[in-house]
């Protein structure tokens, strides 16, 4: 379903509506059959969803298929093999003073739900939503990013071929587009991308009541304790390395922003990196990953022409501008007002700034915003617990990169800045439920102190009722108790 | 920064420095720490305890809420709210150990639990003191700063708030600010790192919308049209007197999920207001107006309002029980209507007052249609011994939370979350609900450098990707396949 005239999105939504009051949604059959498809689909149509990436984004496959379809097959794997377990109730602990009362919590599909995917992983940012969407029985209207039109128009043409067209619908274009959708009320908004549109849909949907989770993104910061790492040091350059220019050249949420590290190790660091990428890429440019796009790489550019960056730009800054790609490029101590410092890099840019001693760079992190995930490169245990209970962050990975997005029992979010909400594994399944308290009374027990009119009596049976004390209860019921007239009785 | 307006007007530069404040408090990390949490907690309990009798008078002073419900509905349940937080705090505050996903191997995982920060808690006026304290006591659980704004509309209890809590809690780390819409506007113009509001869904969007632009994750407890069907299938008595005492015995009505309307059958409604005009009777007496038993309506804006929902052309000849007031004293009489007109404003808005219409429908099943057409409310209500009724009820109704054969009740369960869906709210709390509703859960991988892989690293070839192939797919033997030639590299 391409963009606009709004009458066909209206006809769309409408038939939505209808098919999630059915009820089809609801049941395990149907959200078990709608994830195999989609299983098959990014088994038998890998060879066009590689395709797609290249196009977009001149993937690799392997990174394709590492950053990607893999992660995918991997979460419908997880999602089915627990989806039955995640739809049961969950029993709830209930004091025996309400006996024979039953309590449970029971997930419940929220209804109408939207995803809006971002460019970067455009098959994974909006599968892996939509994966949890349907698993938690809502109908979807799923947006991907214009900004990757082949991988856009694969899912428009793949996803009706595939999954059930009357619940899931692909909606595609632009900024106008999504300014439409965002005028409906959802049920649910699901959005991948920058905390600037991150705000503008937060503020669309607090018109509406609106739930919603951003999964946004921030300056992720590297911690490097050159010292405590010893021998392990190259391999956690090695690390480095990939968590900045392994996926996509940087251009990931998760991509290592900036690092920290001691002053006296800046150079051997330095060193030990640039060998790194010559031996990851070797000499040429062509071997990198290209920047997404003309506008993105004349952006990253322009971090770059700021004077008081250039100088201090040790390693890369060559361009090949009709190839889109910027080589690695670290720089050393840039200022910290420079553009390059205060806004998310999303490319291969990386500065380094020295601290004297690396507790400080604690100090460092949280005077900036609360980033999406926080890399702490150490062997010292002190170190790591300063890390984690005193920093903020959506999350802290110790000694390597990128790997918690692959994590189904870990929760996948920001905090702050960063984000709203979480997902991956059984998060994507409550991000997308609504968590029903659900009580069952029985008129067995009936007592009559909950009820007005009030004496002294009533009183004192509620006060030791809350304080659940049966014995109190007992004795009170049998008149062996005493209790204060406080009531005018 | 207490009792703010002895001081002059709260303005910008006020919310501003008090923010500043707290947050330094809080980057003080005092907050954090158990022993923090549980003196606060345990001096909140110590107040409610001392000044109990201060509490029940501000509570009759602003609602002419009896002795009782004061200390039911509020007392009992913020003390056991304290109790509650009390004895779960440490195990919930321990980090909880996931199982680490295979393709992170080796490596271990947990979710850490850590404060948002200084967070911002708006109150509501019907139970002035619950609805204040309560979420308070999950932020300093979570180990929170926070301010409480008290609800303007009981002014009594707002005072006794600002007064008491100074005296007891510490100061530099939560404090209260009173006023009304300039002074609430005001804070909701600062930066915080979270909102919590009981009220009105009109006043959740405002809410919702100034923390849109600080990307601030909020929780809404709002309300709506909670609906109690009653099918002749019951045990009428008991389930009259819960449906009156889940509607007048709860602040005359004026409570977020007192049953807002009854639906029945054509056939039994006239036993059932039979049997509930019996139970009126024993609980407030044949002049339910001068009965002590009974609460006002809050202030006079809000008995116009109720006046004018009864008097609505249409609506005041359904009247079949009631229809007194006394506007001198701002009481309201328990009031019955049967079968107003459908487009009514009784049937339409939130009634929060003692009028319940009750509507009738040919069998039992026909009320489903009738509570789906409406927005989700904070809660449902059933009265019936039918199995295959209930199982049908739970499953298709859409509502913050399900009660059967009882009202109000689930509230009181520490194990259920409480909280809306839709346009009843968005988040829950209660119990450990309420610790999670004001945390981060950080998701935290710890890596080593045993056994670093090295297909992970560019450059990358055919082999890397089929053996990245069958690692995602837990592929054994494809793996071992991949592998073998592979370690050469």
């Amino acid at each position: 379903m391409h963009s606009n005239p709004s009458s066909m999105e209206q006809t769309a939504i409408a038939e939505l509506n209808s098919t999630f009051i059915s009820g089809a949604t609801r049941t395990f059959q149907w959200r078990e059959t709608q994830l195999k498809s989609l299983l098959r689909l990014l088994t038998e149509k890998e060879a066009d969803c590689f395709h797609a990436l290249y196009q977009d984004l001149g993937k690799s496959k392997l990174e394709a298929f590492k950053d990607e379809v893999g992660p995918l097959k991997k979460s419908i794997d997880y999602t089915l093999t627990h989806l039955k377990g995640w739809m049961s109730p969950k029993k709830a602990g209930i004091n025996l003073l309400f006996f024979p009362a039953k309590g449970k919590t029971m997930p419940e599909p929220y209804g109408v739900v939207l995803v809006i995917a971002a460019w970067n992983l455009p098959l994974n940012l909006a599968l892996e939503p939509l994966i949890g969407a349907i698993a938690a029985g809502n109908v979807v209207v799923l947006k991907p990013s214009e900004l990757a039109p082949a991988t856009s128009s694969l899912l428009a043409e793949l996803i009706p071929q595939y999954l059930d067209i009357k619940a899931i619908k692909i909606v595609e274009g632009g900024v106008d587009v999504s300014q439409q959708l965002l005028q409906r009320k959802w049920d649910k908004i699901f959005y991948t991308g920058s905390a600037r549109v991150g705000k503008i849909i937060l503020a669309e949907a607090a018109k509406h009541l609106t739930p919603v989770a951003l999964e946004l993104g921030g300056k992720s910061p590297a911690i490097f304790d050159f010292q405590s790492l010893s021998s392990n040091v190259e391999v956690a350059v090695k690390r480095v390395a990939s968590g900045k220019w392994g996926t996509l050249v940087g251009q990931a949420c998760l991509a290592i922003d900036y690092l920290l590290v001691e002053e006296k190790f800046a150079s051997a660091l330095i060193d030990m990196l640039t060998k790194t990428i010559k031996k990851f890429y070797g000499e040429s440019l062509n071997k990198f990953s290209r920047v997404a796009s003309k506008r993105q790489l004349d952006r990253l550019q322009k971090l770059l022409k700021d004077p008081a960056v250039a100088d201090n730009i040790v390693y890369g800054g060559s361009v090949d501008k009709d190839a889109l790609i910027l080589e690695p490029t670290i720089l050393l101590n840039p200022p910290l007002d420079a553009d390059v410092m205060t806004e998310e890099i999303f490319g291969p840019i990386l500065p380094i700034i020295t601290l004297n001693n690396i507790s400080e760079s604690i100090g460092f992190i949280n005077s900036r915003p609360k980033p999406l995930v926080i890399y702490g490169f150490t062997n010292n245990k002190t170190l790591k617990r300063s890390i984690l209970n005193g920093t903020s962050s959506g999350g802290v990975l110790f000694n390597d990169v990128l790997l918690h997005f692959l994590c189904d029992e870990l929760p996948f979010g920001g905090v702050g800045s960063s984000g709203m909400g979480r997902y991956h594994g059984k998060y994507s399944f409550d991000t997308f439920s609504h968590e029903k308290a659900v009580l069952d009374a029985g008129y067995l027990v009936e007592l009559e102190a909950r009820y007005p009119p009030w004496n002294s009596f009533k009183m004192a049976f509620v006060r030791t009722a809350y304080k659940l004390d049966y014995i109190g209860l007992l004795l009170l019921l049998i008149g062996l108790k005493r209790y204060p007239k406080v009531h005018k009785d | 920064m207490m009792a703010d307006e002895k001081q002059g007007v709260f303005d910008t530069s006020r919310a501003e420095l008090l923010v500043k404040e707290l947050r330094e408090q809080f980057d003080s990390g005092k907050t954090k720490s158990y022993a923090w949490r549980v003196s606060q907690l345990k001096a909140i309990l110590k107040m409610v305890d001392e000044r109990e009798d201060e509490i029940v008078e501000a509570l009759r002073k602003d609602l002419s809420k009896p002795k009782a419900e004061a200390s039911m509905n509020e007392i009992y349940l913020l003390k056991s709210s304290c109790q509650c937080a009390l004895k779960g705090l440490k195990k919930w505050m321990k980090p909880k150990r996931v199982i680490p996903s295979i393709l992170a191997l080796p490596s271990s995982s947990e979710i850490v639990s850590e404060p948002l920060g200084v967070v911002l808690v708006i109150s509501a006026w019907n139970y002035p003191f619950l609805l204040s304290i309560d979420p308070v006591i999950g932020a300093i659980a979570a180990g929170n700063a926070v301010v409480l704004k008290p609800s303007e509309v009981a002014p009594v209890s707002s005072k006794l708030l600002a007064d008491l809590l100074p005296q007891y809690v510490d100061n530099s780390a939560i404090g209260v600010v009173e006023g009304g819409k300039h002074e609430t506007t005001v804070l909701l113009e600062q930066k915080w790192d979270k909102i919590f509001y009981t009220g009105n869904s009109r006043i959740g969007r405002i809410v919702m919308s100034a923390a849109a632009k600080h990307l601030t994750p909020v929780a809404l407890e709002l309300g709506g049209k909670c609906p109690a069907v009653v099918d002749s299938n019951v045990d009428l008595q008991v389930a009259a007197r819960r449906i009156v005492a889940g509607k007048w015995a709860c602040n005359n009505g004026q409570t977020c999920v007192d049953v807002d309307y009854v639906i029945t059958t054509k056939n039994f409604a006239p036993k059932l207001i039979d049997a509930l005009r019996v139970q009126l009777e024993r609980f407030f007496g044949e002049d339910p107006l001068n009965s002590k038993d009974m609460s006002r309506i809050i202030n006079l804006n809000h008995f116009t309002r109720l006046k004018k929902l009864l008097h609505e052309e249409g609506v005041s000849s359904k009247i079949v029980l009631g229809g007194h007031a006394d506007e001198e004293q701002l009481k309201m009489a328990p009031t019955i209507l049967l079968d107003p007109p459908e487009d009514s404003l009784v049937m339409k808005e939130e009634i929060f007052g003692p009028l319940l219409p009750i509507v009738t429908v040919d069998t039992v099943d026909d009320s489903f249609g009738l509570i789906l057409s409406k927005p989700k409310p904070l809660a449902a209500y059933l009265f019936t011994n039918d199995k295959k009724l209930k199982k049908k009820f739970v499953d298709t109704i859409s509502a913050g939370g399900v009660a059967i054969n009882d009202t109000l009740l689930h509230l009181t369960v520490s194990g259920l979350p409480f909280g809306g869906v839709g346009e009843s709210g968005i988040g829950a709390y209660h119990g450990k609900f309420s610790f999670d509703a004001f945390s981060h859960k950080k998701a935290v991988l710890y890596r080593c450098f045993f056994a670093d892989i090295p297909i992970r690293y560019p450059p990358y070839s055919a082999r890397k990707l089929s053996m990245f192939n069958a690692v995602t797919s837990l592929n054994l033997i494809g793996l071992i396949q991949a592998a073998i030639p592979c370690f050469k590299a």
